[in-house]
């Protein structure tokens, strides 16, 4: 069984960013980049099917710039087999990288595509549904845990109210959530290994796939900054406080 | 201009979360459908009706809308969508899971949680954990959105008076299937709707101390809520996490216990209307949004906190 893991380059969760002064998008000058914490999960859920031999190949692949290769030499790291670039400079939108990922998995025919539930920079969570209609699967999204048998996968989904169980064909996407799993560090020797793996490279175009946003950006702004409050030095004082300066509790 | 609103519910009860996506609707403009979708779903139906500011119901009661699988609701949601010009859907779990599949099908963007409405095609939204909110503009001829429930106000559940219409398509995509729920019982209001939260982060120490919340939110007829640090040790269960990636909340009073404030927590709760931070440690990034910080160990504080209140 082959699975691809779709990753993503964004700015390191613990980067707080900063809007440009001419409100033109954030600042990415000198910023960490990293991998996409919940691609990462994604990354490592495959590798333990793999472990498990449950799957036979990991394939990573991810849209973008040429500086995308860290991030899939990362998942080549974490235990990926082989990593496909799709390059291009463009600031490619969910539904045209959900159509490249179909456009790959046209010629790979993995029975598995385990996302990342959201991506931390746009918070979209979008592409893996967008990929799952595209190619006319079954999908899981918030996976929070996944078992493989009998030609289906069997999916624990994380829900408003609770845990949700769903059961699907294969193939099928699948988008992971935190409690999905704890992915491994990558020891040295894997990270050498890594830069032996294959790496091929293609582009949208090269896949037929015209790149066409449909969102333009018309502005970034910061969020509405906070008032600074007030250290109390008192259970009583607090309780005052919330009653008769806020007023939000009864007094 | 018109607007389908496709409501969020379990069969028996319209989520509060809907009558927010309503008010973005009628935010945007022209008419307001409802599409509930379920098996036997009557109730829903009745209740969507009733919505001020929606003038039609669509009732799509059939079991292959049961559990609102995204394969079959997508393609219901597509197919009756298409002659919109809006298809809104709450930014709930089921909402998050189905809408990117119809913007798909539609061969449309969809636009993820939008906080404002600017005009029909321009909507804001928060990016990067909220630390940005970005204005975007809309250029496809049917804009599928999610809506986050902190953004709006919930429209007013009585003095609708919308027509019911039943629609008699079924698609059953055959792709996946329900197999079970564990759905978390409480008697509390739901977390994104409630006017006071308290949560509890790893400062709590374990599942069990969380007990401790309970004489607060009993009387300030709170939620309770949890940092990922408190879910993933297995404190509470995922269902109360709030942030980044959990819920998004913004109560008249939010009181993080044990939390250290970071900025994925921060994502979601600091649209509270007052903030109270109770934590040992007088660093923690935490204090720098809270209304009223105390410093103090927890253990102590919060037996107080109760017995004051
Ligand atoms: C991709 C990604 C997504 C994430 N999504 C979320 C999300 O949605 N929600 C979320 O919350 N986090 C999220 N996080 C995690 C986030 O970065 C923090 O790790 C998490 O919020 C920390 O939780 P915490 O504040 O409970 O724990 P800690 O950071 O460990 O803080 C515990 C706090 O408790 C205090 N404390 C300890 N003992 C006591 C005591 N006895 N009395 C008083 N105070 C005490 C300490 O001083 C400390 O400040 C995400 C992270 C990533 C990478
Ligand atoms: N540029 C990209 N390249 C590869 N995978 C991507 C890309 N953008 C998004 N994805 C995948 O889609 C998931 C969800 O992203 P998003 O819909 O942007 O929130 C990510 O976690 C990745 O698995």
């Amino acid at each position: 069984m082959k699975v691809i893991v779709p990753v993503k380059r964004v700015v390191d969760a613990n980067v707080k960013v900063r809007v440009r002064p001419d409100n033109s998008g954030v600042d990415l000058n000198n910023v960490k980049m990293a991998i996409n914490p919940f691609c990462e999960i994604a990354v490592e859920e495959a590798v333990r099917l793999k472990e498990k031999g449950v799957a036979t190949e990991v394939v990573a692949v991810s849209v973008g710039a040429t500086n995308c290769q860290e991030q899939l030499r990362t998942a080549l790291a974490l235990g990926a087999d082989r990593a496909i670039l799709v390059e291009t400079d463009e600031a490619v939108q969910p539904l045209d990288i959900a159509k490249v990922l179909k456009a790959i998995q046209d010629k790979e025919q993995a029975d598995l595509v385990i996302f990342g539930k959201q991506s931390i920079d746009d918070d979209n969570g979008q592409t893996g549904q967008m990929f799952a209609a595209l190619a006319g699967i079954a999908q899981a999204t918030y996976a929070a845990e996944l078992t493989i048998s009998d030609g289906k996968a069997t999916v624990k989904r994380e829900i408003d109210g609770g845990i949700q169980t769903i059961e699907l064909n294969l193939p099928a996407a699948v988008t992971a959530d935190l409690r999905l799993n704890e992915p491994r560090y990558a020891s040295l020797p894997n990270i050498m290994k890594a830069k032996k793996k294959p790496m091929d490279k293609t582009s949208p175009a090269e896949l037929g796939v015209e790149i066409k946003p449909r969102l333009s950006l018309v502005k970034v702004e910061p969020p509405a900054e906070r008032q600074a409050g007030v250290i109390v030095d008192s259970v009583a004082e607090l309780v005052d406080k919330l009653k008769n300066e806020a007023k939000v509790i009864p007094s | 201009m018109s607007v389908l609103v496709i409501a969020d519910h379990d069969n028996s009860e319209l989520q509060s979360a809907t009558l927010n996506t309503v008010t973005a609707a009628t935010q945007i403009g022209g008419d307001v459908s409802v599409l509930v979708a379920g098996s036997d779903c009557g109730g829903v139906a009745e209740a969507a009706a009733k919505i001020d500011g929606v003038s039609k119901v669509l009732v799509a009661d059939n079991a292959a809308y049961a559990n609102q699988l995204a394969e079959n609701m997508a393609l219901l949601i597509a197919e009756v969508g298409k002659d919109y010009s809006h298809i809104l859907a709450a930014a709930t779990t089921n909402g998050k899971n189905y809408s990117p599949r119809v913007a798909a099908l539609l061969d449309v963007a969809q636009i993820s949680e939008i906080t404002g409405v600017v005009d029909a095609d321009t909507f804001v939204r928060p990016i990067y954990a909220g630390n940005a909110m970005a204005t975007v503009k809309s250029s496809d001829s049917i804009k599928v959105i999610t809506v986050r429930g902190t953004g709006f106000d919930a429209a007013a559940q009585e003095g609708g008076s919308a027509t019911v219409e039943s629609l008699d398509s079924v698609h059953d995509a055959g792709l996946s299937s329900f197999v079970g729920a564990e759905l978390v019982k409480s008697d509390r209001p739901e977390l994104t709707s409630a006017k006071v939260v308290v949560s509890g982060g790893r400062g709590m120490g374990s599942g069990d101390n969380f007990k401790l919340l309970d004489g607060i939110a009993d009387k300030l007829n709170a939620a309770i809520g949890a940092s990922r640090a408190a879910v993933d040790a297995g404190f509470v269960p995922n269902d109360m996490q709030v942030g980044q990636t959990g819920k998004i909340v913004a109560p008249d009073l939010y009181i993080a216990i044990g939390i250290s404030g970071a900025i994925q927590h921060l994502a979601g709760m600091k649209d509270s209307k007052v903030i109270v931070a109770i934590n040992k440690d007088e660093e923690a990034p935490i204090f720098q949004v809270a209304d009223y910080g105390l410093v103090a160990d927890l253990f102590e504080a919060v037996p107080e906190l109760d017995q004051a209140l």
